[in-house]
């Protein structure tokens, strides 16, 4: 047995497994192993994280987007973003821990997000890519996660699912105008496709030899499919899309391989992925600074709402 | 009187425009995430509210414009935005300080609007006022929150207050075009909303504990092209993309 599990009771185990099998769902109130929740308290709180911390690097460009539609679609998007961590905190805490308790842990570095979110946006165009790739990325995960084992986890992922191939459409429109307009513009739109490619390929996590957590998460269906399989499939729906813009995917081994039925390419810089990881990509100290500071300058204001609320508390019982 | 209404649609979608821009800023900033929310929900709104406007504003106009052309390529003195919501944002009692000296003007105008003998006028004003109905909730709860919260949160919107209402007596004026307008019942006499505005404000401020600010000369001008420093900057953000590549389309 795996030494997570020794403290278990053999048959509440037994019955958890047979549970899953069966396709059913967890709820907050069932019993889980104490590996099962630690798992999903780290996972879904860095999801929660990640969308939230995403709201930066498209905040970025906000007050530069170049027209009224794209000034609308774009607010409303990481408005989205914002609504998804939402969910997200709200099934994390129905594991026992508060979402104050969980932006401790991001503060002090303890919780992780997306990696992803800590390259830099740096034309228009890339708005269009994190749209396109990442939220192209973040989908192939998501769509897989709907079916997790985890009751409030996967009805969450539900919900997010349809608003996500949303943000991945307007993306898209944003580099097919990219692509299709001016010399300058088509210029940034290949210079923001060669800059988020490979990181989103990393969204998907390690090679599935080198991810530790992942055996236990498959076996109890809070992963559906492994980091490879997912990984491919999104090379797959995404370079026909690149060719059709007309761009190219910054990977010369980039080629359809007709005995395999799959995309081959070049893999991933690890070294790149295990620094951006560890905190030496090129925003991870801006993005938690960003945060920190936001959520410190914002305390005497959920602390007036407090105070408020029990000053008319009081002359209501009264 | 085509050049009247031309310049009021403009006057509002300029103001509606340019309070979105400083309410996008939020984005990422908010307290907590439900207000960041929150606010970029408000400036959702006005991003509408400046669409209608415009829009019929280049319905008004002799010239071949859009929308975007009127947000984004337009000279700073060419924006009749009012004051007040160049104003940054200085701390969150700022931002709703703003909002609520705003709001309350808005729904005062919005209701007068709908009874305009410019059915576009009506039509637009009909569709904003819910909106603008929950703005003035939104922000009116923060007033008194904030004002009968704790001492530090009594003490920046005090601040936030008295210095905004600087900027509030430009809500007011009547220039000669929108005088014309006022004669035709095409939109109420600013000036005869100030007592109204005064009215709800202090109301508010009762319950929230705040005081009237004592000082009386206030800033205007804004009809004319008057900016504060704030706008500049805040076009050349806004602007930047479409200036720097002209023949692209986005």
């Amino acid at each position: 047995m795996d030494d997570k599990l020794k403290n278990e009771d053999p048959e509440l185990l037994k019955e958890f497994q047979a549970k899953i099998d069966a396709e059913m769902k967890i709820e907050p109130k069932d019993y889980m192993p104490e590996a099962y929740r630690q798992h999903l308290i780290r996972q879904i709180s860095q999801h929660a994280h990640s969308e939230v911390i995403g709201m930066q690097p498209e905040g970025n460009w906000i007050t530069r987007c170049p027209s009224i539609r794209a000034k609308k679609i774009l607010m409303a998007k990481i408005q989205d973003e914002g609504g998804h961590g939402l969910y997200l905190y709200s099934a994390a805490e129905t594991l026992g821990v508060s979402r104050d308790q969980y932006l401790r842990w991001l503060h002090e570095g303890k919780a992780k997000y997306a990696s992803v979110f800590n390259y830099s946006a740096l034309n228009w165009a890339d708005i269009g890519a994190i749209g396109w790739l990442v939220d192209g990325a973040a989908i192939v995960n998501q769509v897989s996660l709907q079916r997790t084992s985890y009751g409030p986890y996967s009805r969450a992922m539900v919900k997010i699912c349809k608003e996500e191939s949303f943000h991945q459409r307007q993306g898209y429109e944003i580099m097919v105008s990219m692509a299709q307009g001016t010399a300058e513009q088509k210029e940034m739109a290949q210079d923001a496709l060669n800059r988020w490619w490979y990181p989103s390929l990393m969204m998907f996590g390690p090679h599935d030899g080198d991810s530790p957590r992942s055996s236990l998460a498959m076996q109890w269906k809070i992963k559906r499919e492994t980091n490879d399989e997912l990984r491919q499939k999104f090379i797959d729906k995404t370079v026909p899309q690149a060719e059709f813009l007309g761009l190219t995917v910054p990977d010369e081994n980039c080629k359809f391989n007709e005995a395999t039925g799959h995309y081959d390419w070049t893999d991933i810089d690890w070294d790149e992925f295990w620094a951006t990881i560890k905190g030496f990509g090129p925003n991870n100290k801006r993005r938690l600074k960003h945060h920190q500071q936001v959520h410190d300058e914002g305390q005497w204001v959920r602390e007036a709402s407090i105070a408020y609320g029990k000053k008319k508390n009081k002359k209501e019982v009264a | 009187m085509k050049k009247d209404l031309y310049n009021f649609a403009i006057r509002m979608g300029d103001t509606s425009w340019i309070l979105s821009h400083r309410l996008c800023e939020l984005c990422s900033f908010g307290p907590f995430l439900e207000e960041d929310l929150a606010m970029t929900n408000v400036g959702l709104d006005h991003i509408g509210q400046a669409e209608e406007w415009l829009n019929y504003a280049c319905e008004l106009s002799d010239e071949d414009v859009d929308a975007d052309f009127l947000a984004y390529r337009r000279k700073e003195k060419e924006y009749r935005n009012v004051q007040l919501v160049e104003y940054p944002n200085d701390d969150f009692a700022y931002v709703i300080t703003r909002q609520f000296y705003l709001d309350v003007y808005n729904y005062l105008l919005y209701t007068k609007l709908t009874q305009s003998k410019d059915a576009t006028f009506a039509a637009i004003a009909q569709k904003s006022l819910k909106e603008v109905k929950y703005h003035l909730r939104h922000s009116s709860n923060w007033m008194v929150r904030l004002g009968d919260g704790t001492e530090e949160s009594h003490e920046r919107v005090q601040n936030a207050v008295d210095d905004l209402w600087f900027y509030t007596g430009d809500l007011f004026v009547m220039p000669e075009s929108e005088q014309n307008l006022a004669k035709e019942g095409i939109i109420p006499n600013l000036a005869d909303l100030e007592a109204d505005w005064e009215k709800m404000v202090l109301e508010v401020f009762e319950k929230a504990g705040i005081n009237k600010p004592s000082y009386e000369v206030l800033a205007s001008g804004s009809f004319d092209g008057q900016h504060t420093e704030y706008l500049g900057f805040m076009l050349c953000e806004m602007q930047y993309l479409p200036n720097k590549y002209q023949d692209a389309k986005w």
